[in-house]
């Protein structure tokens, strides 16, 4: 792939204009608030758009559009199983906590409800996975251009890390947001069309599909058996596992996209947050995995595209997106796709670090190093952790090339660590009687019960390094049921735990727990910003796109 | 700040003004797997309407 003037003009002028946005943020900067929290300023719409804009990182692209090529539509199980009920109920039943509490953070939600080890071991957990993954992500991408452009790996991650650190470094949280927006519609202006002319060479969805196996085309006519589809999956382990436990743990529990809608100028806004959101997130896969499944048709029907082969052999689904951009975009064009990859790493990026940042600094700093302190010098802690998360990426980017392995293993790791937190969470809100040491043992046996079953099955060659008591066909099923018993085992623990032990007074729970909290009242508001009717629309949306796909 | 629309729909129409304007004058530019669409003038339109319409939309609640 080479690129043109016009294409690195492209990029350029996106460059400029996201540090443009930084540097006008940066007038609103007074306190460490304005700089970790937005302080509840940032109109709904926007919070909306970056609530899915920082999950839809470089690796979550060039990630669905590989499962696409790999799976088929059954990859969309992940956004319409997956993320958006999980959205919904976040928004219904959730954030009326999360905002009311009046928390700055998740770590520091746990605090209130429950007590300080919660928040140190949530704080902590949270804070070393946000570094793993912004490394591991903005390895990827290095890799990726290195590969496709010929880029140096050194000189477009260092480039790129450069760039978010500016601009965050200049507006804080309300800089990642506002650009977050502007990366959303970069993201689907510039792969909308490579999903179309994909689609359209392909012969439409009928002519694609007469070219592909039929499970390539369905979300769950190929679910009763795992043996039925490439996903090695059945029907309880994708809902249970995957429709529940992960994405609830993830959509629910996770502070880098909850701190977008706890930006929100009032409690209503941070409930229509992930509701609104829900709308485009519906539609994502028909521009990430759709290229996926065309680019497969396009090889069976010799089009002059083949899937690129990995050096080992078996094909490379990973430069499955960027191969079929270098095919139906021309030049010019492609320097918008380009720059519409950059946009979704930094995106990713800068909510990896504004989110690691407020923790940091409110969670851990704050409440074990130096309490009381002047808001200035939490400003301050708040900028040098920013420049810290940013290197300390960049450490993880270059340790992932050396260690591939370990990163292996962290992903594996990472891919289940949300899923005990939403028992907790869970627990925590609609059950009075739950208690901070409940908490605390039931996340820990959660993550142990997780790592220990990844220890005794293997499934692809993963996992199984104390014992190989059970096999699983594929990574996915591995991860979901992994997901399900850590769930399971922290629900457990955690009742079991606060049966024996002392809860907190009731007094001291407004505003944190289901039935002592006085509910926002919604009455009076047009039906389109009440919670309720959006998310019987969102619901009925997401029925049908299930029905056509099914 | 207050109004991001407006700094977003330059930058979407300033990209979508380059890309028609190459679309229209070096309209020859193809990409390699189907050389019948000129993509860059679509794809130019499409985002010159899109920044068009988030200054209009900008312009109009200020007025």
């Amino acid at each position: 792939m080479t690129l043109t003037f016009i294409d690195y003009l492209s990029l350029i002028i996106y460059f400029a204009f996201v540090l443009g946005i930084g540097y006008m943020a940066k007038r609103r900067i007074a306190t460490s608030e304005d700089f970790l929290t937005s302080r509840h300023s940032v109109p709904v719409w926007i919070t909306s758009l970056a609530f899915i804009a920082a999950n839809l990182g470089a690796q979550e692209m060039i990630g669905m559009c590989a499962s696409g090529a790999k799976y088929g539509l059954m990859t969309a199980q992940f956004y319409w199983l997956g993320a958006v009920p999980a959205m919904i109920f976040v928004g219904l039943f959730m954030l009326p906590f999360y905002y009311g509490s009046k928390a700055r953070s998740v770590p520091e939600y746990l605090k209130l409800r429950f007590d300080e080890k919660t928040r140190g071991l949530n704080a902590f957990t949270f804070a070393v996975m946000t570094i793993f993954s912004s490394g591991i992500s903005m390895y990827a991408l290095g890799l990726m251009f290195e590969l496709v452009l010929k880029w140096s790996f050194t000189q477009s991650v260092l480039l790129s890390a450069a760039i978010v650190l500016v601009y965050t470094l200049l507006g804080g949280l309300t800089s990642a947001i506002y650009n977050e927006v502007v990366q959303f519609f970069l993201i689907v202006l510039g792969f909308a069309p490579l999903s179309i002319l994909a689609v359209e060479k392909a012969g439409g969805w009928q002519g694609l599909s007469s070219h592909l196996q039929p499970v390539m085309t369905h979300t769950w006519k190929y679910t009763r058996h795992a043996s039925e589809n490439p996903m090695g999956v059945e029907i309880f382990g994708l809902v249970a596992g995957l429709g529940f436990a992960l994405s609830f743990g993830y959509w629910c529990t996770n502070f880098l996209v909850m701190q977008r809608a706890m930006a929100a100028d009032t409690i209503h806004g941070a409930r229509q947050t992930p509701l609104i959101a829900a709308f485009p997130k519906i539609l994502m896969p028909f521009v990430v995995i759709f290229p996926g499944i065309a680019a497969v048709a396009l090889m069976a029907m010799s089009t002059g595209y083949h899937l690129p082969l990995k050096a080992t052999g078996g094909y490379d689904y990973d430069q499955v997106l960027t191969t079929l951009m270098a095919q139906l975009y021309p030049s010019g064009m492609l320097g918008i796709g380009l720059t519409a990859l950059m946009a979704s790493f930094m995106s990713g990026m800068a909510g990896n670090v504004t989110a690691f940042n407020t923790v940091f600094t409110y969670d851990i700093y704050q409440s074990y190093f130096n309490k009381n302190a002047p808001d200035q010098h939490y400003l301050w802690i708040g900028r040098v952790t920013t420049v810290v998360g940013v290197a300390l990426s960049i450490a993880t980017a270059y340790l992932a090339t050396a260690f591939n392995n370990i990163m292996d293993f962290l992903q594996l790791v990472f891919a289940f660590v949300n899923a005990p937190l939403f028992a907790t969470f869970l627990l925590g809100m609609f059950w009075k009687r739950t208690t901070g040491h409940g908490a605390f043992w039931g996340m820990v046996t959660g993550l142990a019960a997780g790592a220990l079953t990844l220890s005794l099955t293997v499934a692809e060659n993963k996992g199984g390094w104390i014992a190989h008591l059970h096999e699983f066909p594929s990574s996915m099923a591995q991860n979901f049921w992994i997901a399900i018993i850590s769930w399971t085992a922290c629900l457990i623990v955690t009742i079991l735990i606060s049966l024996f032990t002392a809860p907190k007074p009731e007094t001291e729970l407004h505003n944190l727990v289901y039935g002592v909290t006085d509910l926002p009242h919604e009455a009076g508001a047009p039906w389109y910003k009440r919670p309720g009717p959006l998310a019987v629309v969102v619901g009925l949306v997401l029925i049908i796109v299930n029905i056509i796909f099914w | 700040m207050d109004d991001l629309r407006r700094p977003t729909g330059f930058l979407f129409t300033l990209l979508g003004l380059i890309l028609t304007l190459y679309g229209l004058f070096d309209s020859g530019v193809r990409a390699p797997l189907d050389a019948n669409i000129n993509v860059n003038l679509w794809c130019g339109v499409a985002l010159l309407v899109f920044g068009g319409c988030l200054l209009w939309l900008s312009y109009r609640a200020k007025s």
